[in-house]
């Protein structure tokens, strides 16, 4: 295999920007799939992200490109998820290429994720080939664009291809580009092998199909390979490329190459993102640099809404973890609630992605309790706790230092709403840092806003208070300290665990307010009077009352009907199904969800 | 032996609360109707039931007229043996009944009336478009016993927009003024299609704590003036309980006739359609689902004073011990003052009667 024939690349660019339809264009251009077989955008091909137009795993494909000078080019194209929940799904992409091709919308130009993903690709080394797209769009302006680039990433840009991936205009010359413009790989055919891992997939047949990018060395069928960060070994059963609609099995995989290893492997978490392919019997000294262990950012528990679903739901999260390794969850109970699980994901996006799929795929009613972070609570003992669930929440008395995460975040967005995202972020503790003009009417606000004030609603609050212009980027950046208190909620006397909530305490009584004055609609009155509070610490900060019936309306039982009065018991009986009893008081589950729902 | 019930769908004129099936008044209606009930009940005749009461209720069956009374009466008499002092019952509206109706009547059989008084407040029963007066309610009554009549009920409604303690109390001595047996008292429900839900909004009627206080104040005082709660509506001098409803709370036969009547028999709840022509047309009986078991027992039982008996569940029901043993569990559930309980009794005080759904819910949550 002649290497300097090869092209390893990606693109990249704020969502919505064309990189999904540069992709399909691509294709067709290689004619790897026929034109009457194109569904736009093969390569997104989970309904989910068909409909939200969104990238979420990454996929990669070999096409050949037979170029203006007669060569057959092998393109490898990886695609990569845009979201900044993926980043580090998104590194590892790029560190399978030596090049990426940054689109930037010809109207729209540099937004967030264009500026997060481009210092990825820098950072990771790539050649840059920046592509104008959009070019068909009236209020294309190439040349302001262009110069945004210049100025912002500092890489040339006034010859980059103006393109429209929609029209199929000019996607020739990026081809063209791709070949001229990025550099083939290097590596050594007989070095001790190194392969990185830059996605797999669960298949029932083959077990995980682990992509690969061949740094050195070489792998075949029958060779004995090592996981080198996770430990375990397997046996190669088949070598391939990744084609638009299938695998093609080949003998074996070279430096420089981008194809598939299955091995029979049983468990996607064998199989980690970014860790180091080798051969037992000669392995590489040290792995390839960037590998991570994937930690869970945002929480929350999932409950399934009809306990008999239980096993269901285990069932359904198992089936979801094969093909997510970032997908964490354990089993936990709640008085409130039940049998369920508390869940880790990347982001925000992420778990919205999963509870979606959960709910549509494996058809099952869901209770979601709302996102939390990890806390780090110091205790007396000088011990630092990492708190994820509140009823891990250590007694207050032996708390010395409480701490959340933090997150550095950018906000771009038309400087006329300026003041308006500046009112947001400091309604959500936001520390100002600085702010910069990326060209005359737009700004790049640069904020320091607690993880656990942005994971709920802020991008929605942010993109309703600028009218939808605002895009939004942030990175975590560390803990600082917090005053953190536990909130707790009692009925009738008697603390609920599932409604425990652990808040910032600037927050804690508009919080509590909202979530007795909930509980009070909807806990139905009974024979006796019900105290519902909202305490921290055992000190009582809000109250409300549930009234003890004191007349209820007789049903009639005239001329021997008694349909009524049955009826009415039929009722009652379907309303206790669902109660739940926290001491002597019913319950219902809507009272939980009402609290509790993510989607108030 | 399944008590008997007619139902009678004819009203000269629609009470502004009340959802039940009525048709205005027409000699050739209730014609057809008094010889399609006569047909169905002879058709009885080959059975050989007993019958421990007879009860006519609508609409208002006084609106028959004495002839077509007797006509189905006689129906009756002939197809079930009906027991020595029977009961048998006629619901009377004061508007139309005068001493002869009432001596027609008598000679005819019936041998208890009931008179819808509701109110023995001028405004009140201007209010509830009864149309008839304090004064023609007390004739009624008067024509009534003047007619041979001894055993009479009278009906008084409660929660009335604009009642007070003081027009209640009022309309509780008029009625009890007139010596009834029998006296029976409803709280106004606003039942969804009527006129009386368009017209008053909640802010217009008694709110929950008046509501209570009148319930309260009124079972209190019938039983000072000595008619005995029996049952969460129901009071009477000693003797005097209404049999034939009787039968609804021990939930035991009865056979309804007329459209929109029920009946429960040999363990089956069914009914007639609440359609005038339909059961004009033979149409057959609809079917409501099995009945008797433990749980419909006891929802009944709770309504009445005398409550759920161990003894009687336990000959009633395979189970009856451990099922009241269950239901005796659930008294913990409720708060003190509601009930009276013991290893062999569980009934619902006054308080109780107040709140019944709640309590009664309660009692039976597990079953």
């Amino acid at each position: 295999m002649d290497k300097s024939l090869i092209r390893n690349f990606s693109i990249v660019a704020h969502i919505d920007h064309g990189k999904s339809t540069l992709a399909d264009r691509i294709l067709e251009q290689t004619k790897a799939v026929a034109l009457r077989d194109m569904e736009n955008q093969i390569l997104d091909n989970m309904d989910l992200e068909r409909e939200r137009g969104i990238t979420i795993k990454a996929h990669a494909v070999t096409l050949i490109y037979t170029a203006k000078d007669g060569k057959d080019y092998v393109f490898n194209l990886i695609d990569t998820p845009g979201h900044v929940d993926f980043n580090y799904e998104v590194s590892r992409s790029l560190a399978a290429c030596e090049g990426a091709v940054l689109v930037v919308d010809a109207s729209q130009g540099i937004e967030a994720q264009t500026l997060a993903n481009t210092y990825l690709a820098v950072d990771a080394g790539l050649d840059i080939l920046p592509v104008l797209n959009k070019i068909d769009l009236p209020s294309a302006d190439p040349e302001r664009v262009y110069r945004e680039i210049e100025d912002i990433i500092g890489i040339p840009a006034e010859d980059a291809p103006q393109i429209s991936a929609k029209t199929g205009v000019n996607i020739e010359e990026v081809m063209e580009r791709i070949v001229t413009d990025i550099p083939a790989p290097s590596g050594d055919d007989d070095a001790p092998l190194q392969a990185l891992i830059f996605d797999s997939f669960y298949d029932s047949y083959k077990g995980v199909i682990v992509y690969v990018r061949i740094k050195e060395g070489t792998v075949r069928p029958g060779d004995t390979i090592r996981m080198m960060a996770v430990g375990s070994e397997f046996s190669v059963v088949e070598t391939g490329f990744l084609r638009a609609t299938s695998l093609e099995p080949a003998e074996a995989l070279y430096a420089g190459e981008v194809g598939y290893i299955t091995a029979s492997i049983k468990d996607v978490r064998q199989t980690q993102v970014g860790d180091t392919v080798t051969l037992a019997n000669n392995p590489a000294a040290e792995p390839l640099a960037g590998y991570r262990k994937v930690q869970p950012m945002v929480f929350c528990g999932i409950y399934p809404a009809d306990g008999a679903h239980y096993t269901d739901l285990r069932d359904a999260l198992e089936k979801l973890q094969l093909n997510d390794a970032s997908l964490t969850f354990e089993a936990e109970t709640s008085i409130a609630l039940g049998f369920g699980f508390r869940c880790g994901f990347l982001g925000l996006l992420h778990m919205e992605i999963i509870q979606e799929r959960l709910e549509r795929e494996y058809n099952l009613d869901l209770v979601t309790t709302a996102p939390s972070v990890i806390y780090q609570i110091t205790v007396a003992n000088g011990e630092e706790i990492m708190i994820d669930n509140p009823t891990n929440y250590p007694d207050p008395g032996t708390i010395v230092g409480a701490k959340e995460p933090i997150t550095d975040a950018h906000i771009y967005a038309p400087s006329e709403f300026v003041g308006n995202i500046m009112e947001l972020c400091q309604e959500r503790r936001g520390v100002f840092k600085n702010m910069d003009y990326l060209d005359t009417d737009r700004v790049d606000i640069h904020y320091e806003l607690p993880l656990n004030e942005i994971i709920y609603d802020f991008f929605d609050a942010l993109k309703s208070r600028t009218r939808g212009y605002a895009s939004f980027d942030y990175e975590l950046v560390g803990y600082h300290d917090s005053k953190l208190v536990k909130l707790d909620i009692m009925i009738a006397g008697e603390i609920v665990d599932a409604l425990s909530f652990i808040i910032h305490s600037d927050n804690a009584y508009p919080r509590a307010r909202k979530m007795v004055e909930k509980l009070k609609e909807n806990i139905p009155r009974q024979l006796f009077e019900i105290a519902i509070q909202a305490c921290i610490g055992g000190k009582i900060i809000a109250r409300e009352t549930v009234k003890a019936v004191r007349k209820d309306v007789l049903a009639k039982c005239y001329g021997g009907d008694i349909t009524r009065k049955k009826k009415l018991l039929e009722k009652q009986k379907e309303g206790k199904k669902r109660m739940r009893q926290i001491g002597s008081v019913e319950v219902p589950q809507e009272a939980f969800m009402s609290v509790l729902k993510l989607d108030e | 032996m399944p008590g008997i019930y007619i139902h009678a769908p004819f009203c000269d004129g629609k009470c502004p609360y009340c959802d039940f099936y009525s048709l205005p008044v027409s000699k050739e209606r209730m014609d057809r109707y008094t010889d399609k009930i006569t047909e169905q009940l002879l058709r009885y005749g080959e059975r050989n039931l007993s019958a421990p009461t007879v009860y006519f209720g609508g609409g208002t069956p006084s609106l028959l007229g004495a002839r077509r009374l007797d006509k189905i009466l006689d129906a009756i008499t002939k197809s079930f043996s009906l027991e020595d002092g029977a009961e048998i019952t006629l619901e009377a509206n004061p508007r139309t009944v005068d001493k002869a109706f009432f001596s027609a009547i008598h000679k005819s059989g019936f041998n208890r009336v009931s008179i819808g008084l509701q109110s023995g407040d001028e405004q009140e029963l201007v209010l509830l478009q009864r149309r008839h007066t304090v004064q023609s309610a007390a004739e009624a009554v008067r024509n009534a016993r003047a007619g041979g009549f001894e055993n009479l009920s009278v009906d008084l409604m409660l929660a009335l927009p604009g009642q007070t303690k003081e027009t209640l109390g009022r309309s509780i001595d008029f009625a009890a003024g007139l010596d009834p047996q029998h006296v029976s008292a409803y709280i106004l429900k606003i039942e969804g299609r009527t006129p009386f839900a368009a017209r008053y909004r909640p802010e217009n009627l008694p709110d929950e704590e008046l509501s209570r206080e009148l319930y309260l104040f009124m079972a209190e005082k019938l039983e000072n003036l000595g008619y005995s709660q029996y049952e969460i509506s129901n009071f009477a001098k000693k003797g005097y309980e209404g049999r034939h409803n009787l039968l609804y709370w021990h939930c035991e036969e009865y056979l309804g006739f007329g459209p929109s009547s029920h009946s429960f028999y040999e363990g089956r709840r069914f009914f007639y359609p609440a359609d005038l022509k339909m059961f004009l047309d033979g149409t057959s009986l609809v079917s409501d689902g099995t009945g008797g078991e433990f749980e419909e027992y006891a929802m009944l039982a709770l309504r009445l004073t005398e409550g759920l008996g161990r003894a009687v569940c336990a000959k009633r029901y395979a189970k009856g011990t451990e099922l009241f043993d269950a239901v005796l569990e659930n008294t913990k559930k409720c708060p003190s003052g509601l009930l009276r309980a013991d290893s062999e009794h569980i009934s619902l005080t006054k308080e109780g009667f107040a709140v019944s759904n709640a309590v009664i819910g309660t009692l039976l949550s597990s079953f």
